[in-house]
């Protein structure tokens, strides 16, 4: 079998902060170019601490205890500093989760949008600006010089999810990791900026990493899902094949328990106890611990 | 927020004002606490710049034949000397008006003195975080447990009195207060996603604290530095009164509130001046810093 283009091996990480809590528990996946997976999981899954991990950009409370991330073959967590900053923000890039606090109040979009063209491809000025009303013409943003020009408050919130997409995609990533991009959106904004993503990452052949709690949101953007709890990969696969043929029963009970539009009156089924106990009784944890 | 119509409209309305002075002021002149607190201090600015030229007489002068005369108005009035005279003859008018010198010069200097101080250590300490947060954090708790007013009258009796020891007194106890918000403040713009952002884009730490963060910080720095000048006032006030800040022929708030003191039964006039005077700087200096922290809020703003 041939290298994969992102391969995370044995990936174990505990958290200082809570006595020693492990919250990564030898987690292993892969991904191709061009690929989408998701990563699902309740609240403390360890879906965020991966992403982060992958940008290099755990809280010091987070230590890796263990395991590989290799990018195209090269291991993040053994390369040196100099090298890992060359990668990151160009090679892999972020699109944050709340676009509230994503770009800088006191800072104009076009500042915030050229940062990475002028530091990392020491675009001038002028060229910078093109490139970025280019970008923001990419993620179909009407009168894109008047948002340039414009600070974040003065922009709606889907406005901000666009802007945050084109910049990450201005460096033509490899890889880039949406850390619950559409959370704070409300739905009908979040089907556009869906849409938009998966328009972006098939235009510029790139990889992404979506972060996510919603399956709903996993069965249309993603390929493949992986999903975990308290930090362990209870199932992995193709999205069509995890969503219409679950192997493990709490990824059933997760389909379970999505409302169900045709049918209004049925109550919400929530995750069985018996399968919490099941879960624990597999990651070797006495208490839930969420 | 998602309605694409809205959208269009604010930014319209916020294109209007596209310089950035005007986008900056045009939100303060909205609050009625800035401008009022802010144009009775630049007026009371422009009388301690222009005091020489204002006051209708020498603040010093001595006219021991003029002393305790009372306000205009009241029986035994002298002409020319509205606000009475003290028990030496010297025009209180003139005084409260020369003391005003002191106070803005106090409350800038010193106010300026303890923010820069104070942020550069909130910053440090809030944003590198461990071992330099604990090292300034403890230093604040043990310099905090200092009553401060027996602190300042320690530090001027040990520097000697004198415009610059207030100065340097107050700086010496009141760099905490900035200490305090400021870290608090910079952990908190830490915490937020456009932080990361940035070290994702592959900023240097100090570029970030100083391009990114140090500018979300400055509104609630800009609010406390001003009620910082109020605070500053009242201390030179308060030493002034126990004598340990200038030489009583400087005519200062503090000074003549002491002096009034003494003779407030022969004539209360020149004890309620300055002490008037101190009063309203300081309630402009404060309504001015709260007024400028509602403004300035990127959140209120909107």
């Amino acid at each position: 079998m041939t290298q994969s283009f992102v391969a995370i091996q044995g990936l174990s990480a505990i958290s200082t902060r809570d006595a020693g809590a492990l919250v990564l528990r030898d987690v292993s996946l892969t991904l191709e170019k061009g690929e989408v997976r998701g990563l699902v999981g309740e609240s403390g899954a360890g879906k965020s601490t991966i992403a982060k991990a992958l940008l290099g950009i755990l809280p010091f409370t987070v230590k890796i205890t263990g395991g590989f991330i290799r990018f195209e073959g090269r291991d993040l967590l053994s390369m040196p500093r100099r090298e890992l900053a060359d990668i990151m923000g160009r090679d892999i890039t972020l699109i944050p989760q709340d676009p509230q606090t994503a770009l800088n109040p006191a800072r104009r979009i076009e500042a915030q949008l050229t940062d990475g063209l002028r530091l990392r491809l020491g675009m001038g000025k002028t060229d910078a600006h093109q490139r970025a009303l280019q970008l923001l013409d990419e993620v179909q943003i009407r009168d894109p010089k008047r948002v340039l020009n414009a600070y974040p408050h003065e922009l709606s919130g889907g406005m901000r999810q666009r802007i945050l997409i084109a910049s990450a995609f201005a460096l033509n990533p490899k890889l880039v990791v949406a850390d619950e991009p559409t959370t704070a959106l409300d739905v009908t904004v979040q089907k556009e900026i869906l849409r938009l993503i998966r328009r972006m990452q098939e235009a510029h052949g790139t990889a992404v990493i979506f972060v996510t709690h919603d399956l709903g949101v996993v069965a249309k953007i993603c390929d493949s899902v992986t999903l975990l709890y308290a930090g362990k990969v209870i199932e992995d696969g193709k999205t069509r094949d995890l969503l219409t043929a679950p192997k493990h029963a709490y990824t059933s009970a997760l389909i379970a328990a999505g409302p169900r539009y045709d049918r209004p009156d049925a109550g919400l089924e929530p995750v069985p106890e018996a399968v919490f106990r099941q879960l624990r009784a597999e990651v070797g944890i006495a208490e839930r611990r969420v | 927020m998602g309605e694409m119509s809205k959208t269009a409209t604010t930014v319209d309305t916020a294109f209007r004002f596209r310089s950035l002075p005007m986008k900056t002021i045009k939100p303060l002149l909205r609050e009625p606490r800035v401008v009022i607190a802010g144009g009775f201090l630049l007026i009371l600015l422009l009388i301690a710049l222009f005091a020489p030229y204002i006051a209708p007489k020498d603040p010093l002068e001595q006219d021991l034949m003029l002393g305790n005369m009372p306000p205009a108005n009241y029986p035994g009035a002298e002409p020319g000397y509205y606000l009475g005279t003290d028990d030496l003859g010297r025009d209180v008018l003139s005084r409260v008006l020369y003391g005003s010198r002191i106070a803005l010069t106090v409350a800038f200097v010193a106010a300026s003195l303890s923010a820069i101080i104070g942020t550069l250590l909130g910053l440090a300490a809030g944003w590198y975080g461990r071992w330099v947060d604990r090292v300034i954090s403890r230093l604040v708790d043990i310099w905090m447990a200092f009553p401060p007013v027996l602190l300042s009258v320690l530090l001027v009796a040990v520097m000697g009195s004198g415009l610059h020891s207030v100065i340097a007194a107050i700086v010496i106890i009141d760099w905490t207060r900035f200490c305090r918000v400021v870290r608090a403040e910079t952990m908190a713009q830490a915490r937020l996603d456009y932080v990361m952002a940035a070290q994702t884009i592959g900023f240097s730490r100090s570029h970030i604290l100083w391009r990114e963060i140090l500018p979300n910080v400055a509104p609630v720095l800009i609010a406390l530095v001003s009620l910082e000048m109020g605070i500053a006032v009242i201390v030179e006030a308060i030493l002034s009164f126990v004598g340990l800040s200038l030489s009583s022929d400087i005519p200062t708030w503090g000074g003549m509130i002491a002096q009034g003191r003494q003779m407030i039964h022969q004539g209360w006039w020149v004890f309620v001046f300055p002490l008037l005077a101190l009063f309203v700087t300081v309630l402009a200096f404060n309504q001015l810093g709260n007024g400028l922290r509602t403004a300035l809020d990127p959140v209120m703003r909107r």
